[in-house]
């Protein structure tokens, strides 16, 4: 028991690191706020292509697309973007090629939560709003894709709350967000703590958010 | 970097892929039986919580909630890298091998745990009641009547988190696990070539694209009813 707590909840070391840890927790932070949006955004783009294309040929390469990504495990990309890219000449730095990888995974996940929601909304209501005079575009805008995106908003949140926990992998090419800042710490006080700690500050993120999730997909499965 | 020879030369080198093949190899083998260990506890494990969870027994509730809400809101990166460093300061040693596989089992489970007690939800009390009132037992009900209901719901999102979860046995390159990644990151150094990185890529879509396709497959079958 003693050595448990030595070595977990070491409240001297929690002391000692915790500004460290929050250093790397709004690394995390900003990350995920590049990575969501941007993720998001292309992900509704691929969906709009999916679904609104008439071109067989673009649906089939979004097809292949999405499904290239879906089985491509996020680190085998991160990796291969970062140690690949210099042998290209191309010396991306940390944080780009973090982001690439992210926004190339996410897309695809993105896609097919945009695609299920955007399958949902009958074909009426784009034939209604194109009879009112709107443009395909504008009918899209205003009244596809906000119905779209009502019918997968749990998906939405999920997919997001999963990308904050992706952005922990960046440890692995030293980016400093909390896990990398968790781990450096460790090495100084030769403890697991600092990565204990750096687990509970997780939690404490993100287990309210999974709750909320919860609730959204609770209110879903009623309605 | 001299246009399309070079390019071959270094992403595409034969004689780099000749050597490293059964590198590559060796590791597909470790990921696939990770994978597939990972998959086999980590749904028995969420299948018998659910159950549990039907009980309705709030002192056994409870900890299961915050078990599966815990292991749903860590990143499994950090479930495996406090089993992986934590565990020996307590003097409990433990294979890459083990701590990939126990820290994904845990994480399925969560998710597992999860779908198929919404599953279970969904099926009307009267479904076992029904089953009571013939005079089968509630075990008996709940295993020939509302599981297979149950599970038929819960296979859809669960198919999809047993992607994701597979895929994550990269994560244990980490640890040090001889999967494909850690293989392929140890031949590219080694060889001073990434060569290896792209036939780790190309070992991945063999192992992960059927998988993908399975997902369709499961998703048009069993997701629209």
């Amino acid at each position: 028991m003693q050595s448990f707590v030595q070595n977990f909840f070491n409240l001297e070391i929690y002391a000692a690191v915790l500004p460290y840890l929050l250093q790397g927790l709004w690394t995390t932070v900003w990350l995920s706020a590049i990575v969501i949006p941007l993720g998001a955004a292309a992900g509704l783009a691929l969906a709009l292509g999916l679904t609104q294309s008439a071109g067989r040929l673009v649906r089939g390469a979004i097809v292949v697309w999405v499904d290239f990504f879906r089985a491509f495990p996020p680190l085998v990309l991160l990796i291969l973007i970062y140690f690949g890219g210099p042998f290209l000449g191309v010396e991306l730095n940390k944080v780009s090629a973090v982001v690439l990888a992210f926004v190339l995974n996410n897309s695809s996940y993105f896609a097919e939560v945009f695609r299920a929601g955007l399958e949902g909304v009958d074909k009426g209501q784009m034939e209604a709003s194109r009879s009112t005079g709107l443009t395909r575009a504008q009918a899209l805008r205003h009244v596809v894709v906000p119905q779209a995106v009502r019918n997968v908003l749990p998906d939405l949140v999920g997919n997001g709350i999963e990308i904050v926990k992706l952005t922990s992998i960046a440890s692995v090419v030293a980016i400093p967000e909390l896990l990398r800042s968790a781990r450096d710490a460790q090495s100084l006080v030769f403890n697991p703590s600092p990565v204990m700690l750096a687990a509970l500050i997780y939690l404490a993120l993100l287990w309210p958010l999974t709750r909320w999730l919860g609730r959204l997909e609770h209110r879903r499965a009623r309605a | 970097m001299s246009g399309d020879s070079g390019f071959l030369f270094t992403f595409f080198n034969l004689a780099v892929a000749k050597q490293y093949w059964p590198a590559i190899g060796m590791g597909m083998l470790v990921t696939v039986g990770v994978g597939l260990a990972v998959v086999a506890t980590g749904t028995a494990l969420g299948l018998a919580l659910a159950v549990l969870r039907s009980f309705g027994l709030r002192l056994l509730a409870l900890p299961i909630v915050v078990f599966a809400d815990v292991m749903r809101s860590l990143p499994p990166l950090v479930v495996m890298i406090v089993l992986y460093f934590g565990l020996p300061a307590l003097g409990l040693p433990m294979s890459a091998f083990a701590v990939t596989w126990v820290a994904l089992s845990l994480v399925l489970a969560a998710y597992a745990e999860e779908s198929i007690w919404a599953g279970i939800l969904a099926v009307p009390p009267g479904q076992l009641e029904a089953a009571r009132s013939t005079g089968m037992g509630w075990w008996q009900g709940m295993r020939c009547v509302v599981l297979p209901q149950a599970l038929r719901r819960a296979v859809p999102p669960l198919t999809n988190r047993i992607i994701a979860t597979t895929k994550n046995t990269a994560l244990g390159s980490v640890v040090a696990l001889n999967e494909i990644l850690n293989n392929a990151q140890g031949a590219t150094s080694h060889a001073g070539n990434p060569t290896p990185l792209v036939m780790a890529s190309v070992a991945y879509l063999i192992v992960f694209m059927p998988l993908v396709f399975a997902s369709r497959g499961v998703e048009r079958r069993w997701g629209r009813a």
